[in-house]
């Protein structure tokens, strides 16, 4: 006998694939519990500039599922919070889900005056630490919920007190505390999604060493215009605009040492991001360090399209090592031509490593019935009867397939609710 | 309904700081027909809220203008059921961007009280559309092939009952033919178990099978569907909820393919799927002779990635010829087997198929335009090797396997614009918005005034939103999935087919609630006709995105509610103005634009209207709030459901008004159009470049009026532009109108 409250369906991870499966349930009428670790929904999609091959920004498509999310009475968000434990069978799952303090409640009016008020300042993790922010932030613009977040040193410093005072709603709480919310579900999607590959377990690739080796997720924050340049691709050595840039294909992935699958997105990422480049540097020369360019199904005709461009020079070969020189910080790479059996020296101004993805549940925890493959994928639609991996915690997906991916869990989730 | 007006003034957030507050709730009760107007210093407190609920309860206000923050936030608080509710941006767009204490700024909220008093006034409490026959919730599947049986088969799981047509005579599509494939998490070869899918999908009670069948005729629209089968020779009607297109792929015509690639010369030569039939059969030997094979040459994007043929990538051959090589090498291990490829491409987890044919001896060469030298006894590849960095020539081969794509099945047939033109030549237009490419592909046979297929978007692919929806299309409740909208394998196809039928599902239970499906899910609204008005001129029918509306024979449009996705074209395009939803009219929005107060031409406040997209523009206007950025004061701004609902009078409206400037803030469109209507914004800028041209007749300079492509990260330019639009206006001078 399943009771009303097992009807509804836990989605664990908000970014694009969770989004929508959650949302595209709870559109089926379904009543689905949506929860994320980060203060913010929208995942790693809501970090990129543009999207390809349309190079069009992701909170266009974002803005609608927001208010899909305001419409629905049955979809109900959780963030900064993660699932600490699940168990139980189809039909009947019970989720212990630990909320972490924003510090900040919904009373929020999200007027800023907590941040007018905050003298610390913190890294922001939205741009990958590239610049600090204010420790009482908004996570981004178009952050949802559009709700300030304290970080928790700001909360137990001497300043918290001044900047609660500064809120005229009475909306921070410095003494909030973590809380678990238990619940029973009938079916649970697991969709949490990557995390960038290190780029520092790449020795020879320079990257920390190097200010101006930089990793693909961070491109796409210098060419946003929120990101910590305004926009402007700059070198982070000395903010100058780059002459050259080199993108170096497959860091990490399709190499036994470290990723040894294909992270799917990095040859259409560094192709678009080449593209930022040229469109803000008509002189710049871009280079594309690749093994294999896979721009699948409709996406080749950006790649065609591409070669077009005689300032973009798409080299075969890897990079074997990049130093630096040590008064400029340009960079110089080394470069195996196996067609020429020679080695290159090729001098550039910038370097971004196309890093893979790193499934996350190979990072956080999940539970133990969810077997992982040799990589830390949970590489099964249907884990067990009533419990989905969906996205890139199953596969390294683009943004579509994420969808697709979501799209069809949701499904699958609501057959586990479905009376008989 | 009898409206009793509730005006809420929040102070909070800098406004009271901002604006004279008592001034505005004159206004609200002098001009807004409120009955009463409160301020509160925190309306989305919970105090706030009570102050309003009590109203509601104890006054008998039901219809509440609430001028805080952006409709954008804070919904969950101003939500009040059984009222009209009506949202006045004074944070984002009117105190945070301009200086407070201001003339200007306090001019600007007056305005915008105005407008919302007589936006309130002019609308209704939407209902929701309810048909006189019963709605419908069956699923009907178009193909019976991997996509459609588990589209089918999933949706039955779900609990709805489907219908699945397949033209062949048995189900299984292309994979009937496939003995062995690969499959996620492409580890190794496996038996095909296309049987057991299909024994599933013929065993379930809840799934009718139609083989050997086709969809002669597809009328109504999502959840009054009438679908008509034709199964030998005589056909039967289905009431239908919503579809699912699997119609899937063909292979791209080998006899098409450049003859540097030998198809055809020798019997030696064959395509992949040429090559399944043979695996199929048991032995894969040599086609001339049946002779065990001792070379064999894959060759990989055969008429791929060519914009001679197929300009995309079909993104499974790969796949497919490491398959096919494995195939080879374990019927024996002594063939030698090569593989040619450009790039390849297994990604994900599908590296580790890549490394199992090399592991099982398979030979890769990089080469960019292999050569087939094929004659009729003699068979041999020659190639540029990229890493030998030299020629190779591979001689007596005994099998070549080209590596050619896939083509939609949406993509064949006589192109329908064509077949129109030159029933009816199209009527002269100097600037005419683009016609959907429709191919008469005989496979969905809708009877729909636009055309009797899902008009394409790129390579006879019939999808709309290929990046945030890719299961949208272009008419409502209809779904494609599978290689019909993307080049796909076995385990995509499984995921894309469960994947659509939720989205079919979800369509019909909102439809069946009178809800709208994606973008605007859940928006009760929908267009009503006052059809005793209309001229039959056609623009509603012909416009509509979604292939909504269709017509009878005298020309009158005959709009299907369920269709229809609410965004608004068909009321901007109606020059009779005789569409209108309960809560959004033509003359609803003529009414706001005539409540600005216009200042006299000497008192130098010019006036700029801006009709904008809420999707994107709006958006990107309240970031530049967010980020305190200062815009011109004379801006007014009206957030339309799309740009492509702007109906010209309002055009006229405002300049007889005496309206300075208008401004029109929509998506960017062309071939990477990112408007979710899919063409609103293209249709505005259409419609108003008609209007310039009017303009400079009547020696009105067309500057006055400008289209703009905003997207919603746009916020750094947005005032720029409205600043830059300012000055171009105070150099034209006051529109001459002005006081008439």
């Amino acid at each position: 006998m399943v009771d009303v409250e097992t009807q509804s369906i836990l989605v664990v991870g908000g970014g694009m694939t969770g989004l929508t499966a959650a949302i595209e349930a709870a559109e089926a009428g379904r009543e689905v519990y949506l929860v994320e670790r980060n203060p913010y929904l929208g995942g790693r999609v809501a970090q990129l500039h543009q999207y390809f091959p349309k190079l069009c920004p992701p909170y266009c498509g974002l803005e609608i599922n927001f208010r899909r999310i305001k419409g629905n009475s049955k979809l109900h968000v959780l963030t900064m919070a993660q699932v600490e434990s699940v168990s139980g069978q189809k039909g009947s799952w019970d989720a212990r889900i630990k909320i972490e303090p924003r510090y900040v409640n919904e009373k929020c009016t999200a007027c800023g005056k907590c941040a007018e008020a905050c003298s610390m300042e913190i890294d922001n993790p939205f741009n990958y630490s590239m610049n600090k922010m204010k420790a009482a932030y908004l996570p981004h613009d178009m952050a949802f919920p559009f709700r300030y977040v304290l970080d928790p040193a700001l909360a137990k410093s001497s300043e918290g007190q001044a900047v609660k005072d500064a809120c005229p709603y009475g909306a921070i709480e410095l003494d909030m505390q973590a809380k678990t919310l238990d619940i029973k579900v009938g079916a649970v999607v697991w969709a949490t999604g990557w995390t960038p590959y290190d780029p520092k377990r790449l020795d020879t690739l320079g990257y920390g060493a190097y200010p101006n080796v930089i990793t693909n997720v961070m491109m796409e924050r210098l060419a946003a215009g929120n990101g910590p340049t305004n926009g402007k691709i700059l070198r982070p050595s000395d903010a100058q605009a780059p002459k050259t840039v080199a993108f170096i294909q497959c860091a990490g992935s399709r190499d036994e040492n470290h990723l040894p699958f294909c992270s799917s997105v990095c040859c259409m990422a560094s192709m678009k991001q080449a593209a930022y480049v040229r469109a803000q540097y008509p002189e710049a020369k871009v280079y594309i360090f690749f093994i294999d360019i896979r721009a699948m199904d409709r996406l080749e005709t950006f790649y065609a399209d591409l070669k077009k461009d005689e300032n973009v020079i798409f080299f075969k070969g890897k990079v074997a090592k990049i130093e630096q020189d040590g008064v400029t910080k340009n960079l110089v790479l080394r470069v195996e031509d196996t067609a020429a059996a020679s080695l290159n020296r090729i001098n550039v101004d910038m370097a971004v490593l196309a890093t893979g993805m790193q499934p996350n549940p190979s990072i956080y925890h999940q539970p133990a019935f969810a077997q992982r493959d040799d990589y830390g994928f949970i590489a099964a639609q249907e884990v067990t009867p009533g419990f989905f991996s969906a996205g890139c915690s199953r596969s390294p997906l683009n943004v579509s397939e994420s969808v697709q991916d979501g799209t069809a869990a949701a499904l699958k989730a609501i057959q586990s609710v479905v009376r008989r | 309904m009898d409206k009793k007006i509730g005006v809420y003034i929040c102070t909070g957030c800098g406004i009271g700081e901002a604006l004279d507050v008592d001034q505005l709730s004159t206004v609200a009760t002098s001009e807004c027909n409120a009955a009463l107007c409160k301020n509160h210093s925190s309306l989305c407190s919970p105090e706030g809220v009570k102050l309003i609920k009590d109203d509601i309860a104890g006054e008998g206000v039901n219809t509440l203008i609430i001028a805080a923050c952006s409709q954008r936030v804070m919904y969950d608080v101003f939500d009040f059921e059984g009222t009209i509710l009506d949202r006045v941006n004074f944070r984002e767009q009117i105190v945070w961007t301009h200086p407070p204490k201001d003339e200007d700024t306090q001019m600007m909220a007056e305005d915008y009280l105005r407008m919302s008093g007589a936006r309130m006034k002019a609308t209704e409490p939407p209902e929701p559309f309810k048909p006189e026959q019963e709605m419908a919730r069956d699923i009907l599947v178009v193909g019976g092939g991997v996509t459609g049986m588990t589209a089918a088969l999933e949706a039955a799981k779900a609990g709805y009952n489907a219908v699945l047509v397949e033209q062949a005579q048995e189900l299984g599509g292309f994979q009937k033919n496939v003995s062995q494939n690969v499959v996620f998490p492409f580890k190794d070869v496996q038996d095909n178990e296309i049987e057991k899918l299909a024994a599933a999908v013929t065993n379930n009670d809840k799934i009718k099978v139609f083989t050997g069948s086709k969809i002669e005729k597809l009328s109504g629209g999502p959840c009054l569907f009438n679908a008509t089968i034709k199964q030998n020779g005589s056909t039967s009607d289905h009431r239908i909820g919503a579809v699912v297109l699997a119609a899937g792929w063909k292979p791209y015509d080998p006899e098409k393919l450049d003859k540097s690639l030998g198809y055809g010369v020798s019997p030696n030569v064959v395509t992949n799927v040429q090559f399944e039939e043979r695996a199929k059969a048991g032995k894969i030997s040599r086609p001339s002779d049946d002779r065990a094979l001792k070379t064999v040459a894959f060759i990989q994007c055969a008429g791929q990635r060519d914009p001679n043929h197929l300009a995309y990538c079909s993104s499974i051959c790969c796949f497919t010829a490491l398959k096919q090589a494995i195939q080879v090498k374990r019927q024996d291990p002594d063939t030698n087997v090569f593989v040619f490829y450009q790039e390849m491409r297994t990604p994900g987890q599908g590296e580790d198929f890549f490394r199992k044919a090399q592991s099982e001896g398979v030979i890769f060469v990089r080469t960019q335009a292999p050569e087939v030298l094929a004659t009729e006894s003699k068979v041999a590849v020659e190639a540029f090797d990229e890493l030998l960095g030299e020629k190779i020539l591979l001689d007596d081969v005994d099998l070549v396997v080209l590596a050619t794509g896939m083509v939609p099945a949406t993509s064949f047939g006589e192109d329908y614009k064509a077949k129109k033109a030159t029933e009816e030549p199209p009527k002269k237009e100097e600037m005419v918005a683009s016609v959907d490419s429709i191919f008469v592909s005989d496979i969905l046979n809708l009877e729909y005034r636009q055309g009797p297929e899902l008009p394409e978007l790129k390579y006879g692919f019939p999808d709309s939103h290929f990046i945030c929806f890719p299961y949208e299309s272009r008419r409502t409740g209809i779904y494609p999935a599978g290689p019909v909208r993307r080049p796909m394998g076995v385990s995509s196809a499984i995921e894309d087919g469960t994947g659509a039928a939720m989205k079919a599902i979800q369509c019909v239970e909102l439809t069946s609630q009178g809800m709208a499906v994606h973008p605007r899910a859940g928006d009760m609204s929908y267009p009503e006709f006052f059809l005793q008005r209309c001229t039959q001129c056609k623009r509603c029918t012909e416009e509509c995105p979604f292939g909504a509306i269709n017509e009878d024979e005298k020309g009158n449009p005959l709009p299907q509610p369920t269709r229809c996705r609410r965004c608004g074209v068909c009321m901007g395009a109606c020059p009779e103005r005789i569409i209108s939803f309960k809560n959004y009219s033509v003359a609803m929005i003529g009414d706001m634009v005539k409540a600005i107060n216009v200042p006299e031409e000497y008192d130098e406040k010019p006036r700029i209207l801006v009709f904008c997209c809420e999707n994107d523009a709006y958006p990107t206007i309240d970031m530049a709030g967010l980020r305190k950025m200062n815009y011109n004061a004379w801006v007014r701004i009206i957030p339309l459901r799309c740009l492509g609902s702007l109906n010209l009078v309002w055009i006229a409206d405002s300049l007889s008004k005496g309206i300075d400037g208008i401004m029109l803030f929509g998506c960017r469109h062309g071939d990477n159009y990112q408007c979710h209507f899919v063409k609103g914004s293209e249709l505005a800028n259409i419609r108003l470049s008609k209007v310039k041209e009017t303009l400079d007749r009547l020696a009105l300079e067309s500057d006055r009026v400008r289209f703009e492509e905003i997207s919603i990260t746009d916020y750094e330019k947005v005032p720029g532009i409205l600043d830059e639009f300012a000055e171009k206006l105070v150099e034209i001078g006051a529109n001459p109108y002005k006081g008439f």
